[in-house]
């Protein structure tokens, strides 16, 4: 059992006065940018709520926030089954295991932008490794500065090789906890290994999932860097999710008030969806 | 069991490959890289890696990133053992709506923060510094430091620090020699994530810097914007920014597997 | 239900074993018959688990056979050995209710519903959860998952054994002995074969009709609770079994005789020829204090009790005593007898008399 003390508070207040400095009061500048306008020299209008009016109605915005809801079903449709398989394959112990580890986690550790540069280096037509298997030894004519499939083919490759290892991490984890009774146990109990999978390791493993999903889900939601050094947004906007689109729309032509706004309603949906997953996820584990 | 393990094979074959292609560019020359396809490096080159290390806004920058993510890895850990602890042992007024409150702060996209820090920190004068990137980095290290403290903390029973005031222990005492000691494998992993983070986020740390502070991510958009004139420099300092996240991974392998089990949601 | 025989069993955990040290099972030859309780007791790594699941089949031995009523099983895997197991922490199925846990070893062998129903409930009912049946199984306390996975074993009516292996470490002590004469009472209601391994003699002595006492790989003893007690085969099965354990005291052989500090020791029988370090074994409950025997000094007494425990120093060997009613003073003078029917020659460590008759 835990004890009330409020002198916790004292051990919480560092933490609490960085997080503070480093979220309170740059979301009160974009709450404050959000409801004003400004034309320069910094003198500012009330707006009240237009911006946020313009925004929901912007054809603009909702194009890419569907390219951005379409991605991270796509991530998260390949990311987390692809995960799971590669962590129940691996084996449990053994020299092996923490060389697979260190290798798995390898790309989790390059910086974003380095892995845009990589990859953009990687799918060169004609120069690129992939480029080259592509459209010489394949015969696919590949181009992703060119072909928005291509692109948008390439991004998701690019993310599942930077990210799909963190699913895998997660689930090993879960799995390498189970007992070694437990498979015993199925085992004589006659389970098949689907029931192994569906009654042993699937529920032990859903903790940790439900983090997976949400740290997935929070990362690609945001996904920059990597996109803007591999096609800038392009070819076209095909490419350009929500994250790209604000930076565009609040450092490339500084329209404080409508990217503040955005920021708002780009930060609402993330915390939503990630309440909702955790809620529910954690709904039956009420004792 | 020997089909089994192909799977892992398989994927981290498809891991290596961006990399290996990256080395082995490191090591052509830019006329190589732009005259044809090569799956080695024909004529090998150090020429990349001298022009990094001899020029100093090169490895300065190198050094740059180092001292910030260090920073940034030191000041996180140590706000959050304290808080965590709290968190694992105590009840509080609000302690569960802090920490859910500290955990959507690793929600809030990076892009949303960029402006409105850059005005912050130049307001308060950290513009350009390395303190500047580390504190800014702690908006989404902290809450995840908090978090897999807090995970490990709650698997040490609670008998241990009464033994110990039992014992006579004064609390600073306790928690430097006897609990400390005890997490450590929670410390290495949550210093781990925090110093794995901040290396690889370039959006803030390119925007909180200029000239003095700039990081080695940032040095290398040059030669990215200069239209790939540069190939074999910027495959050169990318595969010199993977080695430190390698070294890192390398102290903490047998930890990971671990680390985020004991953490919880 | 079935007879099993472990006939010639070694096994090792290296590929190549070198020495008799290397085998985590020396050599087992063993018949136990059907519907028995049996129990395997021993420290912790004398290789009982093993054992154990060498029989269940999670392990395959590196030599010699298991026959399941005359049937070679050696290299059956588990499921088909239609065996069931009870492990030290209880394994249930977290997201499934009481129920679908029980009826899982069924379903998986395609039993029909109504089967399922009717011998769910009828475990159920001897294990007395069935008003909770319907709830998951994750909120559970220790003892209940416990007892589930023990239903889990029990439930399929054609199991040729079920074992324990440990399975009561997790549990408090006040439930232990509850969850024990549950165990016994079923025993008696489905008479299946059970193999219960432990390193708790009471728990040993109270579950089973037979225990198999284990030494670093072998067997040391094969015999009822009162052969164990009355009849230790092996220094080890005296001192392990008993509390406070046998008194194991040096002796000289000479003359077909045994002499404890100079005076000749009356034992149960003849002694067999044979060398080897002779030791005289002799349990406390079989030690007397009195005007006559060897003379001794009290050098301790604890009394835990309904007796007393008294260690009399007799030169420098301790023999201990378990004495009824009024226990001597501490350095007092005595003279210690031996009950000649309980008193027994070992050599390293093995029985060397002739049992008395």
């Amino acid at each position: 059992m835990k004890t009330q003390n409020q002198k916790a508070w004292f051990f919480v207040l560092p933490v609490l006065l960085l997080v503070a400095f480093n979220a309170l009061i740059p979301m009160m500048t974009v709450v404050n940018y959000s409801v004003q306008e400004t034309f320069g020299n910094n003198v500012f209008f009330w707006h009240g709520l237009g911006w946020f009016e313009d925004l929901l109605n912007s054809e603009r915005f909702h194009a890419a926030l569907g390219r951005q809801i379409l991605f991270t079903t796509i991530i998260l449709l390949i990311e987390i089954p692809l995960g799971i398989i590669i962590a129940l394959s691996m084996p449990r112990q053994g020299f092996w295991v923490p060389v697979c580890l260190v290798l798995m986690a390898l790309p989790m550790l390059i910086p974003w932008n380095v892995v845009g540069a990589m990859w953009n280096i990687f799918a060169l037509p004609d120069i690129g490794l992939l480029g080259y298997l592509m459209n010489t030894t394949l015969g696919v004519d590949y181009d992703m500065t060119q072909d928005p499939f291509a692109a948008w083919a390439t991004i998701i490759t690019m993310d599942v090789w930077h990210w799909t290892s963190l699913v895998v991490l997660l689930s090993y984890a879960g799995l390498v906890s189970i007992p070694d009774a437990y498979y015993q146990a199925a085992k004589i109990d006659g389970a098949s290994s689907w029931s192994v999978f569906r009654y042993i390791q699937l529920p032990k493993m859903k903790q940790v999932l439900t983090i997976a999903i949400l740290l997935r889900f929070m990362d690609s939601f945001n996904i920059y860097t990597e996109v803007f050094v591999m096609t800038g947004g392009g070819p076209g906007n095909s490419t350009t999710f929500l994250s790209i689109d604000l930076v565009k729309i609040a450092l490339g032509q500084f329209d404080l008030g409508p990217a503040a706004a955005m920021s708002l309603i780009y930060f609402a949906i993330t915390l939503l969806v990630s309440w909702l997953f955790y809620t529910l996820m954690t709904k039956d584990e009420g004792k | 069991m020997r089909k089994r393990s192909l799977i892992p094979i398989l994927y981290i074959l498809f891991l290596m490959l961006p990399i290996y292609w990256l080395i082995s560019m490191s090591f052509k020359t830019t006329n190589e890289i732009l005259s044809g396809f090569s799956l080695f490096p024909q004529t090998f080159t150090w020429e990349n890696y001298i022009t990094i290390f001899t020029d100093p806004s090169w490895y300065w920058a190198y050094i740059n990133s180092i001292i910030y993510v260090s920073l940034n890895t030191v000041l996180s850990i140590c706000v959050a053992l304290p808080a965590a602890y709290a968190f694992s042992r105590y009840r509080f007024l609000g302690d569960k709506t802090l920490f859910f409150w500290l955990l959507t702060n690793r929600m809030a996209p990076a892009a949303v923060f960029v402006l409105p820090f850059f005005q912050l920190y130049s307001a308060v004068g950290l513009f350009d510094t390395h303190i500047a990137v580390a504190l800014a980095h702690c908006l989404f290290n902290i809450p995840l430091a908090v978090w897999i403290l807090e995970g490990f903390m709650s698997g040490v029973p609670k008998e241990l620090d009464e033994t110990a005031y039992v014992d006579g222990y004064s609390f600073p005492r306790f928690f430097i020699t006897i609990f400390l000691p005890t997490i450590k494998a929670g410390v290495g992993v949550a210093a781990f994530f925090c110093f794995m983070f901040s290396w690889v986020e370039l959006l803030l740390a390119k925007n909180l810097t200029a000239v003095d502070a700039k990081p080695i991510a940032a040095e290398m958009t040059k030669t990215a914007s200069s239209a790939g004139y540069e190939l074999g420099l910027l495959a050169a300092a990318g595969t010199l920014t993977i080695i430190p996240g390698a070294i890192v991974v390398y102290f903490v392998r047998n930890y990971i597997a671990k680390g985020f089990a004991l953490g919880r949601v | 239900m079935a007879k099993i025989t472990l006939s010639d069993l070694k096994h090792s955990y290296y590929d190549t074993p070198k020495g008799p040290d290397d085998y985590a099972l020396k050599e087992i030859d063993l018949e136990w018959s059907d519907g028995g309780a049996y129990a395997l007791l021993g420290p912790s790594g004398c290789g009982k688990s093993t054992l154990l699941n060498i029989i269940s089949g999670l392990l395959t031995p590196s030599n010699g056979k298991i026959l399941f009523d005359d049937k070679d099983v050696t290299h059956l895997p588990p499921n088909q050995r239609n065996i069931a197991q009870v492990f030290q922490f209880p394994v249930i199925y977290d997201t499934m209710t009481l129920f679908d846990n029980l009826a899982f070893p069924l379903r998986n062998r395609g039993v029909d519903e109504t089967t399922v129903n009717t011998r769910v409930m009828a475990i159920a009912e001897m294990l007395e959860v069935t008003d909770m049946m319907g709830k998951k199984a994750a909120g559970l306390s220790p003892d209940n998952k416990q007892k589930i996975s023990m239903g889990r074993g029990l439930v399929r009516d054609d199991v040729n054994v079920v074992m324990f292996d440990e399975p009561l470490t997790v549990i408090d002590p006040h439930l232990k002995w509850k969850l024990r004469s549950k165990l016994k009472e079923l025993h008696q209601k489905v008479r299946a074969t059970m193999i219960y391994v432990t390193h708790d003699q009471t728990e040993a002595l109270t579950f089973a009709d037979q225990v198999v006492v284990m030494q670093e790989g072998e067997v040391v003893q094969i015999g009822t609770p009162v052969e164990l007690f009355e009849r230790p085969a092996h220094t080890f099965v005296g001192h392990f079994i008993g509390s406070p354990g046998m008194n194991v005291l040096p002796c000289e052989v000479r003359d077909g005789g045994a002499f404890f500090e100079n005076t000749l020791i009356t034992l149960e029988g003849e002694i067999e020829q044979g060398t080897g370090t002779p030791q005289i074994g002799v349990r406390p409950e079989f030690v007397t204090l009195g005007d006559h025997g060897l003379p001794a000094v009290v050098h301790k007494v604890s009394d835990v009790g309904r007796h007393a425990v008294v260690e009399a120093k007799v030169g420098h060997e301790t023999v201990k005593a378990i004495i009824e009613g009024e226990a001597p003073l501490q350095g007092a003078a005595t003279h210690l007898s031996f009950d000649p029917n309980k008193t027994r020659l070992y050599r390293d460590g093995w029985i060397a008399t002739r049992a008395s008759q």
